[in-house]
């Protein structure tokens, strides 16, 4: 696969970003996800973390370590230098086709917005619930809090704007719309997302050794759970 | 073994280097503030320079130590005591079984280190002893230290002194080096030109506050507002350590060590390395000041401060065993 069309530009002096393109689409994210992971399998020394975006890919690195071993280089260039050679083989590392689902109760206590989205769409609930939980979305990024996973797209029939006024405490496990991302939080947070239902699941367990229940690029869909089967769940996660 | 927190004071938390690796998890790196500090205390104690210490704020923690220990205390000065008797920063100190540190008032700086030889008996998360609060993980129990709270070390300091007082080590480590006041230096970020050409003149000629909601996240700062020349929606990619951003008001927030992986608003520059221990023991209403720098300088001067850090823990090494040598 050729290369694709890049600009790489420093993230202040311990850091750069390969920014794949400026917006948001199915193509430049898949790239993003095969870079990061020809990254993680084809490691940069010295970097410390690869933090993959909608349309961008950012590496830290150890600048100190990088200046002990080329003296004679500036750091962002070693890395630039290593960046630019790993571009011309994306296509060898795929992501994870497996599809996450993940259930969803998308009753109104857990849902606070969910008739305002169907009214904005104007739509039954039902209609709404069917039309969320028919679309395979894709994990674009991981970011705003630990295991917070913007998903993309959904159905133009139910976008909607975030809210002007966040909410002071989104639960965890609300699952909310912002425009064509539908995204999960895995803390209770402060938050402007439409919140159209709730997972009893753990997005994100500090008990776990791998933490996060999402990795970037990952595909999701959701299943429609009841009220007696998202309590049920959420018993027996917490047992 | 142990230190035990008899007054928990504002925000005190376990902070070692930063939680590296888990980023495109949404997990920040965290760590202490002022690295500088944090790596200062460590070197004077011999300890590893990446060590756990106790991060802290004034009002600062109440601290008795059970066991003799080897301490150092580094960033902020706020006047400590031990049993009473003044201690200073930045030197190697001994105290006897029972020891009760305290901090009486603010001189100099916002953020304090407190090291211990051999370091606090804690167990990792995800590969690092910084306190997260948001997940409540890592460092002590994932939380701030609350009065009671009992922490282990490690072992028991290797020097012995002479039992009964504290004992100040008569060198000092000179920090100088790394606390850079204004004006503070940034690479320009990749949205630096959406800026309007007065406002790029403006965010480098004129001040700009540091506001109280300022914290371990950010530093809000105010001073005039910054307009833009192109009007873009942004869409989200990562942020780090030192990055400026422009927030919608005009205004900007400087991020610091527990800031968000990802961020939406433009970029538009980023405080170099070297000057953000210096940055971080600024307090609200203090006027910060920046001017432009190139890659070039900003990863020179943060090679010569490891450098000088590398030569700090040398010279603790061949002092303290000189030091042995007289006899009491």
């Amino acid at each position: 696969m050729e290369a694709p069309a890049y600009h790489i530009y420093p993230l202040g002096d311990r850091g750069l970003t390969i920014e794949l393109g400026k917006d948001i689409n199915a193509t430049t994210n898949r790239q993003v996800h095969q870079l990061f992971r020809q990254l993680q399998h084809n490691p940069i020394q010295f970097v410390s973390d690869i933090i993959p975006a909608y349309s961008s890919v950012s590496i830290i690195y150890d600048t100190n370590a990088i200046k002990k071993a080329f003296p004679h280089e500036l750091a962002f260039d070693y890395v630039k230098g290593q960046l630019i050679d790993r571009l011309n083989s994306l296509d060898t590392y795929e992501t994870n086709h497996l599809i996450k689902h993940i259930p969803v109760c998308y009753d109104v206590s857990l849902a606070p917005d969910l008739k305002a989205v169907a009214a904005h769409a104007q739509i039954s609930v039902e209609e709404l619930i069917r039309i969320h939980t028919a679309l395979v979305y894709t994990v674009y990024m991981i970011g705003f809090l630990p295991g917070f996973p913007y998903m993309a797209s959904v159905d133009k029939k139910i976008q909607m704007p975030r809210k002007a006024q966040p909410q002071l405490i989104v639960p965890a496990g609300s699952v909310g719309i912002a425009g064509e991302q539908t995204g999960i939080y895995p803390l209770d947070s402060p938050g402007g997302w439409q919140l159209i239902g709730q997972t009893p699941l753990l997005l994100f367990d500090v008990a776990l050794e791998t933490p996060c229940l999402l990795e970037p690029g990952q595909q999701v869909q959701f299943n429609a759970i009841s009220l007696a089967e998202f309590y049920a769940i959420k018993k027996e996660i917490s047992a | 073994m142990s230190i035990r927190i008899l007054k928990p004071g504002l925000l005190t938390t376990l902070q070692d280097a930063g939680r590296m690796g888990f980023q495109h998890l949404g997990v920040n790196p965290g760590g202490a503030m002022d690295l500088r500090a944090m790596q200062t205390a460590n070197a004077l104690v011999l300890n590893g320079l990446d060590e756990a210490v106790i991060e802290f704020y004034f009002p600062a923690p109440v601290i008795q130590f059970k066991a003799a220990s080897f301490i150092a205390l580094s960033g902020a000065d706020f006047s400590a005591t031990a049993n009473g008797t003044p201690i200073p920063i930045n030197h190697p100190i001994y105290l006897p079984a029972n020891t009760v540190l305290q901090f009486n008032r603010k001189i100099q700086g916002q953020i304090g280190y407190l090291a211990v030889q051999g370091g606090f008996d804690l167990s990792d998360w995800l590969n690092s002893y910084s306190t997260n609060l948001k997940v409540a993980a890592g460092g002590f129990e994932g939380r701030t230290l609350l009065t009671g709270d009992e922490i282990d070390l490690k072992r028991h300091a290797k020097w012995n002194g002479s039992g009964i007082e504290s004992a100040v080590m008569p060198w000092k480590a000179a920090t100088e080096s790394f606390y850079t006041t204004n004006p503070f230096r940034f690479i320009p970020g990749n949205e630096f030109d959406l800026l309007s050409e007065h406002a790029k003149k403006i965010f480098t000629t004129e001040g700009f506050t540091i506001q109280p909601q300022s914290d371990r996240m950010g530093y809000r700062l105010h001073g005039p507002t910054l307009d833009v020349a192109i009007s873009t929606e942004m869409i989200s990619t990562a942020v780090t350590r030192g990055t400026i951003q422009r927030l919608p008001s005009g205004q900007c927030i400087v991020l610091m060590a527990d800031h968000q992986t990802t961020g939406g608003y433009p970029r538009i520059g980023h405080i170099i390395s070297a000057d953000l221990p210096g940055l971080a023991q600024k307090g609200s209403a203090e006027v910060l000041h920046f001017t432009p720098t190139d890659l070039f300088t900003a990863e020179n001067l943060w090679v010569a401060q490891e450098q000088h850090l590398q030569q700090l823990k040398n010279a603790c090494i061949l002092q303290l065993d000189a030091y042995h040598r007289i006899p009491f």
